[in-house]
């Protein structure tokens, strides 16, 4: 295996070699070329589609500007998310204090905008310098009316996963405020689903088609008004569970509203959540209605997805994702193009992700936390990868190896969540593992697919 | 509308920033770092700022950009970062074996008040520097400045580190035809383009710092750390011996110019970035006081560029422009574009600093009388759009973040600067240089054909242009 640094042994797994133990969940070494980003960063991914709300960044101008708009959560409405709002704090505010420039800030911007809602981010330095945050998100609530919410974000604090935990207590202040008269009650929200790519909208359609309404997606096209009334719905459906599932729990200790956590990537995991929630209200009708859905659905891809299946069978792959469960999704997905995964690996994953990761896994399935360009490129040599599926940080270490890559992340262009997700990722991966481009290189170590007949 | 949420009328703003029209400097820090060999930027904050950086950064080259990080905690916020920093030194040299850790402070590491050199100086009595290796830094809170500031104060600290005062100043020794060329934040197609310029006006270089072969790296299908290229500190240390020192734009380049002068009396010329006919003039008259001579190819290369220019003034005339981006870059695209005939109405920077409008003023003169030109707090992209809203303009050139208002507005962008996102090219196509100079006007005059050919009815729709 790889020659790791002895204090990353830990970290890396093989499936087989032994029993399972794997250390997570750790601060990143210090001097590690970590991909791992910060509360901050969590906070603002999980808060930032609210698109009727003001997102007011407290802190230096880097913190905005790195965040500005490089996401795809897309909204059928406002675009006020996608502006990028920052008090700049200079030096003479680290000095002096930076509360009176948010103050002012704020009250301009509500002024311009008369926002449903404004969320003020903290930033590293507003934790070391010690504005009362607090404070002036009330006074100035108190006297515009307007509900503004303090995200305890500061950077510091750790990893994204605080950063959810952050952001879902933001959302928390607002959940209960509103009216729920006239939910129907097969009512559901759907947590941890961002709309990147239109995804929400897919999966919100095959819950209208089944009979059942949609209270709030959080946040995907998000609007403060759902939010204030997503108390109003009789079950949480959970994706993503690592950033909103503090939220879900919340929501059940205050209002007793249940959860289950699903996940809408692969036909069967799709499938699957679709009849636990027709399960979850015991109504025959809306089983009969996922199940005619889902055979509607799955006729339509599986013709495609067989004849790619054919193309591809016999491809490895890896993956290294932000949070552990949107791996198991992948690896499902992965198998039903034939494609194997030989690593798993997460930048946040928890001890009990990487177990049911590791079960999931073929024999001899790399699993690896919180990993490092260096080592992410020893294994895709080491382990002959043809694919990687990742993040922005992660595409140019498969280019330059020429390994095929998919997005994954939040900047994917493509939906690839739900049925016609599934055949989006199917081509996707199709086109990037057959390109001709690769065979430019000549070195390239590992070897090529079979390929239809052209010449070599 | 996708910025439907810009109103028209322009109100004076103290406190807030929207849309920023900079960053901040860690991440010119972390560019110019790799801009040295076998050099690890290393980020003495959170977590965040050094991926966040790193995300820019890959973005804008499609390439792995390496850099190590503290990787702060609350604790280490309150107790101080020194116990991160030692032990990141550790490992890295460690792990990823560099020549040199480049070190760049955050806001939080300067809040708390790391002191870098004590730091340093405490990790080499404790063993934990190899011998001939190299661990330099430079204070970027992100609180001050910008982006090119945080640049700047890496390329002084490379001085400050790397340069080693000659023994006996004035005595010749085999590097005493050489001068030093500061070159400011370029891309690496532009840095080739000055290494090539240099060598062909017969001058030995040092060059630093030089990203070429370092984020436009070719793939060989291999992964590798440190790629080829970056400027040998080997060849830095005898900066000291040079003869003179020519420095291409002053907001990135001054600071460590005016070191080496202070440091090793060397004296040095200060420019503006070679970008068009006359500031490339400029360049290659400094070059020829320290000893060139031009070879007759580039005097026609020249001249290949003015009769392109020539060819397509028509197109060009009068042509108002709104560019924004940074100070060095701004400056010389509005000399040259002024000498085009056209006429850059707007200009924003968010990167403060007064001396910004003598520049402009001096590159300028009273050609653009009606030119509004804005630096620093207020200076953003929410205020250029709103002016724009106000009186239209017929270019736009910047980085990607003005392609809203250029969708809005419906009008062409020409993108240049950083970052540049959703587009390639700039890494591999020099916009600096008589060369450069053709590649500008070339894409330019597409921009106002394109758009001509497209909004043209039927009957003035011309085969000839």
């Amino acid at each position: 295996m790889a020659e790791l640094l002895e204090k990353r042994r830990l970290h890396v797994h093989q499936k087989g070699k032994g029993k399972f133990t794997l250390d997570c969940e750790r601060p990143s070494l210090a001097g590690a070329v970590s991909q791992r980003a910060c509360t901050f960063c969590g906070s603002r991914v999980v808060l930032y589609p609210i698109a009727d709300a003001i997102h007011l960044v407290h802190g230096p101008v880097g913190c905005a500007a790195y965040t500005w708009d490089i996401r795809g959560s897309r909204s059928s409405g406002p675009e006020l998310h996608r502006l990028s709002f920052t008090t700049d704090l200079r030096e003479q505010d680290v000095i002096r204090g930076g509360a009176i420039k948010l103050e002012k800030s704020l009250r301009e911007l509500i002024a311009t905008y008369q926002p449903k809602a404004a969320f003020v981010y903290s930033t590293c330095i507003v934790g070391v310098i010690g504005d009362d945050v607090a404070a002036v998100c009330r006074t100035v609530s108190k006297d515009t009316g307007v509900e503004v919410i303090e995200v305890n974000s500061e950077g510091f604090k750790g990893t994204k996963k605080d950063g959810y935990l952050a952001a879902c207590d933001a959302l928390n202040t607002l959940v209960g405020t509103g009216s729920t008269a006239d939910i129907s009650p097969l009512s559901i929200n759907i947590l941890g689903e961002f709309n990147i790519a239109g995804e929400a909208w897919i999966i919100q359609e095959y819950y209208r088609k089944m009979g059942v309404e949609v209270v709030a997606t959080l946040t995907g096209d998000g609007r403060v008004e759902d939010v204030r009334r997503a108390h109003g719905a009789r079950l949480n459906v959970v994706q993503c569970s690592g950033s909103m599932m503090p939220l879900a729990k919340k929501m059940k200790e205050r209002f007793g509203i249940p959860f289950i956590k699903v996940s809408y990537f692969g036909v069967e995991d799709v499938a699957k959540a679709l009849y636990e929630v027709a399960d979850h209200f015991g109504s025959s009708e809306l089983q009969r209605r996922a199940e005619d859905l889902v055979a509607e659905e799955t006729a339509a891809i599986l013709p495609r997805l067989r004849s790619i299946r054919g193309e591809l069978s016999g491809a490895r792959a890896a993956i290294y994702t932000g949070g552990a469960f949107k791996a198991f999704s992948l690896v499902r997905a992965l198998r039903t193009l034939g494609v194997r995964t030989v690593l798993a690996g997460s930048q946040t994953g928890n001890a009990d992700d990487y177990s049911a990761l590791a079960e999931l896994c073929d024999e001899g399935t790399v699993i690896v936390d919180d990993t490092n360009p260096m080592e992410l490129a020893q294994f895709l040599t080491e382990l002959k990868v043809d694919l990687l599926i990742g993040g922005v940080k992660e595409r140019p270490i498969a280019h330059k190896l020429g390994v095929g890559f998919c997005d994954h992340n939040h900047e994917r262009k493509r939906p690839l969540a739900g049925f016609h997700g599934m055949l989006e990722f199917a081509e996707e991966v199709r086109s990037t593992l057959l390109s001709p481009v690769w065979r430019h290189v000549h070195r390239t170590p590992r070897t090529a697919l079979p390929r239809p007949s052209e010449g070599k | 509308m996708l910025l439907r949420h810009t109103t028209k009328e322009v109100t004076e703003r103290s406190a807030l920033t929207v849309n920023p029209a900079k960053t901040c400097q860690p991440i010119g820090a972390m560019y110019a770092a790799l801009g040295i060999h076998g050099c690890l930027p290393h980020s003495h904050g959170s977590q965040g700022c050094c991926s966040y950086h790193r995300s820019t950064l890959t973005r804008h080259y499609k390439e792995p950009i390496m850099a190590a990080t503290s990787s702060f905690t609350e604790g280490s916020s309150v107790f101080g970062g020194q116990a991160n920093m030692l032990e990141a030194i550790s490992n890295i040299f460690h792990l990823y074996t560099p020549e040199v850790i480049a070190i760049h402070t955050t806001c939080l590491s300067e809040t708390i008040g790391d002191d870098m050199p004590q730091i340093i100086g405490k990790a080499r009595d404790e063993g934990k520097i190899p011998a001939g290796k190299w661990v330099i830094h430079a204070n970027t809170p992100s609180y001050e400045g910008s982006h090119i500031t945080g640049f700047s104060s890496m390329v002084k600290s490379f001085v400050d580190y790397f340069v080693t005062k000659p023994a006996t100043p004035g005595e010749s020794s085999s590097r005493s035809g050489q001068v030093n060329i500061i070159p400011g934040w370029m891309e690496p197609s532009d840095y080739r383009e000055v290494k090539r310029l240099c060598s062909a006006l017969g001058i030995q270089t040092v060059m630093f710092p030089d990203t070429s072969d370092v984020v436009d790296a070719p793939k060989t299908g291999t992964f590798q750390m440190y790629p080829t290229g970056g400027t040998k500190v080997s060849d830095i240390m005898t900066a000291g011996q040079s003869k003179a020192t020519i420095a291409l734009g002053p907001s990135a380049s001054k600071a460590a110019a005016t070191q080496l002068e202070q440091k090793c009396e060397i004296p040095s010329e200060v420019l503006e970035l070679p970008i068009g006919i006359r500031a490339t003039d400029r360049f290659v008259e400094a070059l020829i006081k320290v000893g060139g001579t031009v070879p007759d190819w580039l005097t026609a290369e020249r001249g290949r560029a003015v009769d392109l220019i020539s060819d397509v003034q028509q197109y060009l005339f009068g042509k108002k422009v709104a560019l924004w981006g940074d100070p060095d870059q701004l400056v010389s695209l509005s000399e040259f574009f002024a000498d085009l005939g056209m006429r850059p109405v707007y200009v924003v920077t968010g990167t403060p600093g007064k001396r910004f409008d003598k520049r402009m003023a001096a590159v300028l003169g009273d050609r653009v009388p009606e030119a509004k030109i804005r630096q620093g707090q207020g200076a953003d992209m929410f205020l250029m759009h709103q002016w724009i809203k106000n009186e239209k303009v017929d270019l736009l050139v910047g980085n990607t973040y003005g392609k809203y208002i250029a969708r809005d507005e419906d009008i062409p962008l020409l993108r240049h600067g950083f970052p540049i996102l959703d587009r390639q090219g700039h890494a591999q196509f020099t916009t600096a240089g008589y060369r450069g100079t053709m590649r500008l006007v070339e894409r330019i005059v597409s921009l106002f054909l394109d758009r001509k050919d497209r909004d043209a009815p039927e009957r003035s729709f011309e085969l000839t242009l």
